[in-house]
């Protein structure tokens, strides 16, 4: 829509780039925004503008302001992954994907809040302070969760957006920025747009550069895209995908963008529903979400089956073992020789490198870097690493033989619960609460599978709740399609944002159910 | 990247870890630390290839048991994940792409040359190559280890099971030689490191990253040596086919080629000694001193009841002995894992070859394997069998760079067998050269000069002896051709009977007072 709106010249991209700025200012609170490019990004605007008057676009994102993830290089602009290893950090080049949207004419309006590089499931343990979500600030939630004998100046419990890509999700939650880049390892992408109700895409392993994302697991890492509909990501999807000759896990082919069909006829589409996703802890009003989505697939005439994975269990403390392992290692660079902070400590270069490191991690990445240092000591090799990967492999042998069976897309809740008041989020720590959270999202990252976040429904507090579908290795087109079709039926309500509409009420109308695709 | 200290401790901390045993690629030429020396004897092993007869306690002999690493630099335009150029002596962190400085987010991406050339020696030192080999991270803390792990080949190396054969003159006699054979375990790729240089006036360390990333060939030879002249004449072997081959300029001086030496002695039938390793050898001649020394060392020491520790030593070349390296951090874990970044290397032969493939992106073994130059010894043969010259004379002209083309080129120009000018080319050119510290490309005297005067001399238009002043002046490499200095200094030999009878009367006539 706004992409035909700036080709018709009912708006331009400056004015588009202003409104979006004048935003985040207005929703500064919520913390989204690690850092702001207003001036770069109002140059690229106009540059943008310049192209639309000439009648030479360079695509449909020509003009779009996008957010990208704090984790990922951007020439010029800083990029801190949230740590203070990392504060104060510019990059002399562009992630592959950021260079890709700046190509296509995009307006990159800055950078996004995350957990320390990226560990974490709720974009809360970051040196900037936590995420909060815009959905806490909706009159929908408000008007549920006030609890009526209080008085009524009484605010509810801010909750937090999930993690780690919260500062994305709550960029395109709260109208920010109409896309943004998150990343996503073990459900980085897709849970925080569960909680803040807006579609989360993590593509097949190897679809999508990853060079200049600052890593988490290798092996596991995919820049995850988030969006306010199914249609902006797969135009999104179309833009970013492909070769790169910059990382050597990148398909060889060329990747060939589609647009979704609508489609109005499910009857061919076997949908699986693997029981194991049943897991403890599951919320009841996920679960029934879950059934009805189930339903509404088999009352259109598609096939429904239950099937089993019966090593996804075993997912969440194999990752552990496989992350703290490339932590370790991808962390081992920070050391405060050719970047990032190095400690004034300088008795020798043993007790520099320490105090470097251990002023620049927080708590989360010590640990992993511990424990990841620990299962690659020559005697626990054995017993940790390599037979973690052998599981691993049995996880993705599991979505081998399910999509064998002839299923096509697998249907899963996204996360357990709604998203968790900031207050009771943080009783637990970082470890505990990654366990449970990545626990639904976390096997399609070891079988490196395609898998979506569509927001569902709201919960009895008022909060958003989405569901998640997993597809076959490269078929993103097939599992966009019947995101589209699953997300056309539900209907998720628009955010009323009454906060903002205070603060900013003008803009806020204008922009607020916009998509550009 | 210049890393500022400020008191006596932090200078103490960085010395240390100057002279330190490190992991990974050998750091190269430079001092070692200085110790008083050992009281040294003579090595007592030859090419004999036999154990060392026993020290003062008669008791059973010893066997010296030597095995080396290898680290030779890739000849490559770009290093081995990264575009950066590769170049000896470029000013300091000229050549650094962000990779090779490990900023984050940046990924390796596999040069191709560098996998050619390791196939290559691979082919070349008889090895199997594994049609698919995998990446693996190592991982210490070193200042010029930017990443904080080196990418190598542990696991599955792409070359395996190879041998090499070597010669050398038997108990050091210039006349007669013997083959031996050493078995290669594997050749591996790995990224070289960049170079720390301690400041110590300033307290300081420097770290230049310019050979950061440069792609190596670690060569594994087995434990098939028993004497530092084996060893030696094992890595001059290895260093001419990387020579011949193109992939590795193998220039010791630069630290292209970096060997170390693991050693050890028992007595026969028993079980390997405890071995130490031999580090900071910057050439062939101090590779055999190093072993030989350190032979003799750990007999010595064993005799006198002691122990040999498993320990990192270093050769120091102006005392001729080893002495240990600071290994304050003792064994160190790699703590190895598989390189994420990186897929297998695949690499495919005629069979294996898929037939849609794009040849730029797929290696073929067969077709290098067709493509390998003459190695050294099949040259040798070659020189012996159509010259007629000894076997010995082969070696010498391999090992002079240039000098079997020299000779050939002469041979091609005269009449003169080649028999005979083999006896100028190595007795009078090489051993001149030799004098002078002079390349066979820096010698003042061209093949065709020497072609001249050799023809000169087969036709008989001068003596030896004058073909010798003639050389003697041709050194001074002022332009003349042979026949000019024959004729400005009335060199040639006289065949007019009169002529000849007229000069002895004159020297008759002089001396007729006498």
């Amino acid at each position: 829509q706004v992409s035909a709106a700036l080709k018709e010249g009912h708006v331009t991209p400056t004015e588009l780039c202003q409104r979006c700025l004048s935003l985040i200012k207005s929703t500064k609170f919520l913390n989204a925004y690690i850092t702001v490019a207003e001036e770069t990004a109002l140059k690229q605007a106009e540059a943008s503008e310049e192209r639309y008057k000439r009648g030479q676009p360079l695509g449909v994102l020509d003009g779009i302001p996008i957010a990208v993830k704090d984790n990922f290089n951007t020439a010029g602009i800083e990029t801190t992954c949230a740590s203070n290893m990392l504060r104060g950090y510019i990059s002399p080049y562009n992630a592959t994907v950021v260079q890709k949207l700046l190509d296509q004419g995009a307006v990159l309006l800055g950078k996004t809040n995350l957990d320390e590089f990226a560990m974490g499931s709720g974009s809360t343990d970051g040196v900037f302070g936590p995420v909060r979500n815009p959905w806490s600030y909706s009159r929908q939630y408000k008007e549920k969760s006030v609890p009526k004998s209080h008085s009524e100046d009484k605010e509810p419990d801010w909750v937090i957006t999930g993690g780690s890509s919260g500062g994305s999700a709550a960029a395109v939650s709260s109208f920010t920025c109409f896309a943004a880049l998150g990343s996503d390892t073990g459900g980085s992408t897709r849970n925080p747009a569960a909680h803040c109700g807006v579609v989360g895409l993590k593509p097949t392993y190897g679809l999508i550069s990853r060079h200049g994302l600052i890593p988490l697991v290798n092996s596991m890492d995919v820049p995850g895209i988030l969006t306010r509909c199914v249609d902006d990501a797969a135009v999104m999807l179309g833009s970013l995908a492909g070769h790169d000759p910059k990382d050597s896990t990148t398909i060889q082919d060329n990747f060939k963008p589609f647009e979704l069909p609508d489609l109005t006829d499910v009857s061919k589409l076997s949908i699986g529903v693997p029981k194991e996703y049943h897991a403890p802890g599951l919320s009841s009003e996920v679960l029934a979400l879950w059934s009805k989505a189930a339903d509404l697939f088999q009352n259109a005439g598609a096939k429904v089956v239950e099937v089993s994975l019966p090593h996804t269990r075993y997912s969440i403390v194999c990752y552990h073992v496989l992350c703290t392992a490339e932590v370790a290692s991808n962390m081992a660079r920070f050391d405060g020789l050719e970047y990032g902070h190095r400690s004034d400590m300088n008795e020798s270069t043993e007790s520099m490198y320490a105090a470097t490191r251990r002023e620049g991690f927080n708590d989360v990445v010590r640990g992993r870097i511990l424990s990841g240092n620990y299962f690659l000591l020559k005697e626990n090799y054995e017993k940790y690493f390599i037979k973690a990967q052998k599981v691993r492999r049995l996880i993705a042998n599991d979505f081998v033989k399910v999509f064998r069976s002839g299923v096509d897309v697998l249907l899963t809740p996204t996360t357990l619960s709604d998203a968790a008041p900031y207050t009771e989020f943080i009783k637990e720590d970082n470890r505990t609460r990654s366990t449970q959270d990545d626990i639904l999202t976390q096997a399609a990252n070891m079988a490196g599978l395609p898998a979506i976040n569509v927001p569902t429904a709201l919960s009895e507090r008022g909060l958003p709740v989405g569901l998640q579908f997993i597809g076959r290795s490269f078929q993103e087109q097939q599992l966009l399609t019947v995101a589209k079709w699953f997300e056309k039926q539900v209907q998720f309500p628009v955010i009323q944002l009454e906060e903002v509409k205070r603060h900013d009420s003008g803009v806020f109308q204008h922009q607020k159910s916009a998509s550009f695709s | 990247v210049a890393l500022r200290g400020c008191g006596g401790a932090w200078r103490q901390g960085w010395q240390q870890s100057a002279g330190r045993a490190r992991p990974g690629p050998s750091p190269g030429p430079g001092p070692g630390p200085g110790v008083s020396p050992r009281g040294q004897r003579t090595a007592a092993c030859s090419a004999r290839g036999g154990a060392v007869p026993a020290g003062k306690s008669g008791l059973a002999p010893w066997v010296p048991v030597v095995g080396l690493e290898i680290h030779a630099q890739i000849s490559s335009n770009s290093k081995l994940f990264s575009g950066s150029q590769v170049q000896f002596a470029a000013p300091p962190n000229s050549l650094v792409s962000f990779f090779d400085a490990s900023l984050p987010g940046t990924l390796p991406v596999l040069n191709r040359r560098c996998v050619e050339a390791a196939v290559m020696t691979g082919l070349a030192l008889n090895c199997s190559i594994n049609k698919k080999s995998l990446f693996d991270r190592k991982h210490y803390f070193y200042a010029d280890l930017p990443a904080g792990y080196q990418i190598t080949q542990q696991r599955v190396p792409i070359a395996v099971n190879g041998s090499l054969s070597y010669s050398l003159y038997k108990d050091n006699k210039m006349s007669q030689m013997v083959t031996k054979t050493v078995r290669i375990k594997q050749i591996q790729l790995e990224q070289d490191s960049g170079k720390s240089l301690h400041d110590d006036t300033r307290s300081q360390t420097l770290v230049d990253l310019n050979r950061a990333g440069v792609g190596l060939m670690e060569v594994v030879m087995e434990h098939d040596m028993c004497c530092g002249e084996e060893a030696a004449a094992a890595a001059r072997e290895l260093q001419l086919i990387l020579q011949t081959l193109g992939s590795s300029q193998a220039v010791m001086a630069e630290g292209q080629l970096r060997v170390d030496a693991n050693v050890s002695v028992h007595h026969p039938g028993e079980p390997y000694g405890v071995r130490t390793e031999v580090k900071n050898i910057n050439s062939i001649r101090f590779l055999a001193k190093a072993v030989d020394y350190e032979i003799q060392r750990q007999i010595e020491e064993l005799e006198d009841g002691g122990t040999i520790l498993n320990e990192t030593r270093a050769f120091d070349s102006k005392l001729g002995c080893t002495v240990p390296m600071r290994d304050k951090e003792g064994k160190q874990d790699y703590r190895f894992m598989p390189e994420p970044n990186l897929p297998p290397l695949i690499l495919y032969d005629a069979k294996s070859l898929p037939a849609n493939m794009n040849h730029q992106q797929v290696i073929n073994i067969d077709w290098i394997h067709e493509r390998l130059p003459d190695l050294p010894s099949v040259k040798r043969e070659k020189l012996v069998e159509q010259y007629g010259i000894l076997p010995e004379h082969s070696f010498t002209l391999l090992n002079e760079e240039g000098l079997a083309e020299f000779f050939e080129n002469v041979v091609k120009q005269t009449r003169m067998k080649p028999k005979k000018v083999i006896g100028w080319v190595l007795q009078d050119l090489l051993s001149y050269l030799k004098q002078r510290s002079l390349t066979v490309k820096e010698s003042p005297v061209s093949y065709f000069l020497l072609a001249d005067l050799l023809n000169l001399l087969e036709k008989e238009e001068i003596s030896s002896t004058a073909a010798k002043h003639v050389l003697a002046e041709l050194w001074k490499g002022e332009g003349k051709t042979p026949l000019e200095i024959v004729k400005e200094q009335k060199l040639q030999l006289l065949e007019d009977q009169k002529e000849l009878e007229q000069i002895c009367q004159a020297v008759i006539d002089r001396h007729e007072n006498e």
